[in-house]
């Protein structure tokens, strides 16, 4: 099914310049990688080398941090939207 | 390129680090960004710390805010553009846990000098490059009537 990635500010150069993507998913999983076969130069800024979602990046299904459900392995409706957030901090 | 901003939001994010002084405030700066990479701020979105642990020299913004934050942004036709910060009795430049822990390229990072609850000088910085070689560079700060 088609759902719609939001794609951060700091990602859009990589993503062609769009602030939401659509892609065909079954999982959260499946989205993200076909966000970055549709824009390979995403992979390296949401992935590190072993595979894994770098440790700054958030994903979010609906209001809820994929951590937390089931990771790549959680599924998407029709209805859902995935949000990319990368971590704000910091201090003095 | 600049960071514009009302003079009354201006205060708004000034006031919020005097009002959780000793500790660090944060939140979010939305608006638009501008075709000369510019960008003006519409709208101050105060923040909760969850360093609880460390709330006089850190901040961490609950990435559920930020989706909350973006998804209201977005339907209003607008961006986030930025977040800001207090240093409680230090300087208003950013730290090398500044640089460590920012991630949003191409958007402004606001720091006010909080010193003994008043707030006293506040400037911006721009982060750029890519996650293995991003810097800060300062960024002109224009307060503007509205």
């Amino acid at each position: 099914m088609s759902i719609k990635v939001l794609i951060p500010t700091p990602l859009r150069p990589y993503a062609g310049k769009q602030s939401v993507i659509e892609v065909n998913a079954q999982t959260v999983g499946e989205a993200l990688s076909g966000l970055v076969t549709k824009h390979p130069d995403l992979r390296k800024h949401l992935f590190s080398e072993d595979g894994k979602l770098r440790s700054f990046v958030n994903v979010y299904l609906n209001d809820e941090d994929i951590r937390y459900l089931s990771k790549d392995a959680t599924p998407v409706k029709e209805t859902d939207t995935i949000t990319i957030v990368p971590s704000v901090a910091g201090g003095r | 390129m600049a960071l514009r901003i009302p003079v009354q939001l201006y205060e708004q994010l000034r006031k919020h680090g005097e009002a959780t002084y000793p500790h660090e405030c944060c939140g979010v700066l939305v608006g638009e960004f501008d075709e000369s990479d510019g960008k003006l701020v519409r709208r101050v979105v105060p923040c909760g710390n969850t360093r609880t642990d460390s709330l006089a020299n850190r901040y961490h913004i609950s990435p559920s805010e930020l989706v909350r934050i973006q998804r209201e942004a977005m339907l209003a036709g607008r961006d986030i553009v930025g977040f800001y910060h207090s240093h409680p009795d230090h300087p208003a430049r950013w730290s090398v846990t500044d640089l460590a822990e920012a991630h949003w390229t191409g958007c402004s990072y606001v720091i006010t000098s909080v010193e003994k609850g008043r707030a006293v000088l506040t400037n911006s910085f721009l982060l750029l490059g890519q996650e293995e070689a991003k810097h800060f560079e300062d960024e002109l700060l224009e307060v503007i009537e509205h």
